[in-house]
């Protein structure tokens, strides 16, 4: 579904993927993980377009189609979904408004008759119930005057309403208390299904406790120097990164 | 700014007016120029009492003394060449000046300028339930459910009407509110008004459906001075609609209308307007100039006035609608939405002048600039020494698209009473980067990311306005942001 071959990113003159390789199938769960400056919110950006970033090397193919092509816009509706971790605030923009101009344009792009109003608000309340958002959100302002937990768990209600085939996390679970963070994993293990990738972006081994991995990726400095299964999530914990990055210099150094 | 978001802008900016047509009505038009004749001949036209003759002259004598000093207003923050007043025809009516029984009858191309314009009477007649009075090149052509607001005492016709029709309720207001001595323009407006509307509503007469008045300008070369008024007695409530869209123009137009509100002891009067005349091409050429008087007076206890306006045309617009609140309790409101764009200026605001105990007024004023346009917010809170306790907010918020356009805000306190409480807040914003990724990756387009950001910065004015103007509002303001794509 996804293939990374050698990405290279720079934003203004520093480099920060250095040659990134990553192959995700459907139905898989993917873990990033690494230190404070290692790329990894850089890798969610280059892969959802954000301009600010150049690409200065290398391929990413989404489901057959070269992703780097794409306006972010098409990704999107390609079936690429961001939940960013700062979500953006749109004032006087209702969340129903939103919403429904976001589903209209996925269904449109597959060829689907838009949803009626009675549909989508049937819909807004199905999927709000998921991550326990209040349904009277749809009144609200896009992120105004959310509470940091709410603006993480619209994050995940806008992703439950999008149906994305490759669904991208990029620190979803910073800022989240304990009861937050177990809301937000159940939203994303009821959505995960076998035509479904997840990219989980963290920091903290934390999260993964809820939402268990298949395959852990560590980023150094730009490059994905260690994949492992669940476990090396948890030795990552007790151990800290820094082993990880001697292990890398000494393979670059041998 | 990305280059595809710079090239949107860009095509915003540069979009054409969409309704850019002139109908070809025979017509019959004054020559150019003005005189103390041509203010005779304007009056002869319209079959006035001797009364109005003079108090168009005598206002005239004042424009002319203004003219000889140079007494234009020039303080607002516009720049346009100076206006050579005798190059003006004062007054053009179509040939053919019926009283229509029913749509039928009516000029088929006048019909289709209408449907052009996307405001078929009829559907407007049995959907919305409208009672349309439509100002056509200064006269009246169709009036519609008249018979029915008759039933209830109330009185809807074209000014030039209520002068023939109903002598005393005119003479007694006119220019109560706005004299002829006011300002440059309301003294043209006084001299050479060509008709326009008058409202009246009866004492505790909830007035049961929307005035809405459609004001055209179709004849080339021809200045268009409206006139509304519009009394409401004590407890009466009244929603006046305003709506404007003009067909395409290779020279300036003046426009200098006077609007005058007397809302009496416990009466509402709200006033609605989209404004949307043609802007000039993209050297902001052959735009109108709108320079436009409009105040309302809450002249009893517990009365309010509130306007709400869209502003989206005019090469220049010079616009202050402003509430005298002289009554106790009373309470003004102004929300504006104004977007400009190309070449355009706008410069406009309100006044809101506290006489009266415990008034309260409340002014929220949006502007949107795009292109090389120019958007000034200008307003003035007056809290008199009687006025104790007054109480005022303002918000002012304007939006950038671009970096080649302006936006100002120019407020101003005279404030005479120490228990008065004023508020004033202001913010200038661009359409971020950040919200435009963010609606992009949901799946948005940038075209409708943008849309949906002005919308929503606008929001809280347009739920002001009554329902299907809101609808209305809402397309006009996406088809501004448009461009040629759409």
């Amino acid at each position: 579904m996804l293939e990374i071959k050698d990405l290279r990113a720079r934003i203004e003159d520093q480099e920060i993927l250095k040659g990134v390789n990553l192959t995700v199938k459907p139905g898989e769960v993917h873990a990033i993980m690494g230190p404070n400056g290692s790329g990894k919110s850089t890798l969610a950006s280059v892969l959802a377009g954000r301009e600010e970033y150049e690409v200065t090397g290398g391929e990413v193919w989404y489901d057959g189609k070269n992703l780097l092509d794409m306006e972010p816009d098409e990704r999107a509706r390609e079936g690429v979904f961001l939940a960013f971790q700062y979500p953006v605030e749109l004032p006087g923009v209702s969340m129903s408004n939103f919403l429904k101009q976001a589903v209209n344009a996925v269904r449109e792009h597959r060829g689907e008759a838009p949803l009626s109003a009675v549909e989508f608000l049937k819909l807004m309340k199905e999927k709000a119930a998921l991550v326990h958002l209040d349904p009277s959100l749809k009144r609200r302002a896009v992120n105004e005057g959310f509470s940091g937990g709410e603006k993480k768990r619209n994050e995940i209600f806008q992703m439950a309403m999008l149906e994305p085939k490759l669904a991208i996390l990029d620190e979803t679970d910073s800022g989240l208390d304990i009861d937050a963070l177990r809301i937000v994993a159940d939203g994303v293990n009821q959505m995960r299904s076998p035509e479904r990738a997840f990219l989980v972006i963290t920091h903290y081994q934390r999260l993964l406790d809820y939402i268990v991995p298949d395959i852990v990726h560590v980023l150094v400095d730009g490059r994905i120097v260690k994949s492992g299964g669940k476990d090396l999530a948890l030795k990552l914990e007790d151990l800290g990164y820094d082993w990880v990055k001697e292990q890398a210099d000494a393979e670059t150094l041998a | 700014m990305s280059s595809t978001e710079t090239d949107f802008l860009q095509e915003v900016a540069d979009s054409d007016y969409k309704y850019g047509f002139v109908t070809s009505i025979e017509a019959e038009t004054a020559p150019k120029g003005l005189s103390e004749d041509t203010i005779r001949f304007i009056s002869a036209k319209k079959e006035e009492p001797e009364w109005m003759l003079e108090w168009r002259l005598k206002a005239f004598r004042h424009w002319q003394s203004l003219l000889e000093k140079e007494a234009y207003p020039r303080w607002a923050h516009l720049e346009y060449p100076e206006i050579d007043f005798q190059d003006i025809s004062y007054y053009s009516a179509p040939r053919t000046t019926p009283k229509y029984s029913s749509l039928d009858e009516v000029d088929p191309q006048l019909l289709d300028t209408f449907s052009r314009l996307g405001i078929p009477l009829e559907e407007q007649k049995v959907l919305a339930g409208v009672a349309v009075d439509v100002v056509m090149d200064s006269v009246s052509v169709a009036t519609t459910f008249k018979a029915e607001l008759e039933k209830l005492g109330i009185i809807f016709c074209s000014f030039g009407e209520a002068v023939r029709e109903h002598p005393d309720l005119v003479r007694k207001h006119i220019g109560s509110v706005v004299p002829y001595t006011d300002n440059f323009y309301a003294a043209l407006n006084s001299a050479v008004f060509s008709d326009g509307s008058f409202c009246y509503i009866p004492k505790g007469v909830r007035c049961p459906m929307e005035l809405s008045t459609y004001f055209r300008i179709n004849e080339a070369g021809t200045g268009q001075f409206e006139r509304t008024l519009i009394i409401a007695e004590e407890g009466s409530y009244v929603s006046y609609l305003e709506g404007c869209t003009a067909p395409m123009r290779d020279e300036n137009q003046l426009h200098a209308a006077v609007v005058e509100i007397i809302a009496h002891k416990d009466a509402e009067v709200k006033y609605s307007t989209i404004q949307n005349w043609y802007p000039g091409d993209q050297e902001g050429r052959g735009g109108i100039y709108n320079f436009v008087t409009k105040r309302g007076i809450c002249a009893g206890d517990h009365a309010k006035i509130s306007w709400t306006q869209l502003e989206t045309g005019s090469a220049i617009t010079w616009k202050y609608p402003s509430v005298i609140l002289k009554g106790d309790h009373s309470v003004g409101e102004f929300y504006s939405v104004a977007f400009t764009k190309g070449r355009q200026q706008a410069d406009t605001g309100t006044k809101m002048i506290h006489l009266g105990k415990n008034t309260r007024s409340t002014i929220i004023s949006k502007g949107i600039s795009a292109g090389h346009s120019n958007n000034s917010y200008r307003g003035l809170v007056k809290i008199g020494k009687n006025a104790a306790n007054a109480r005022n907010f303002s918000q002012c918020d304007s939006m950038l698209l671009g970096s080649t356009c302006g936006a100002h805000t120019f407020p101003y306190l005279e404030i005479s009473n120490p228990t008065a409480q004023v508020e004033h807040e202001a913010t200038t914003s661009k359409v971020g980067e950040d919200q435009i990724f963010y609606c992009k990756q949901r799946g948005i387009s940038e075209q409708d990311a943008i849309k949906l950001i002005v919308n929503g910065f606008c929001r809280e004015i347009l739920t002001k306005l009554p329902m299907e103007f809101a609808v209305e509002a809402r397309k006009l303001l996406d088809i501004e942001l448009e461009g040629s794509v759409g």
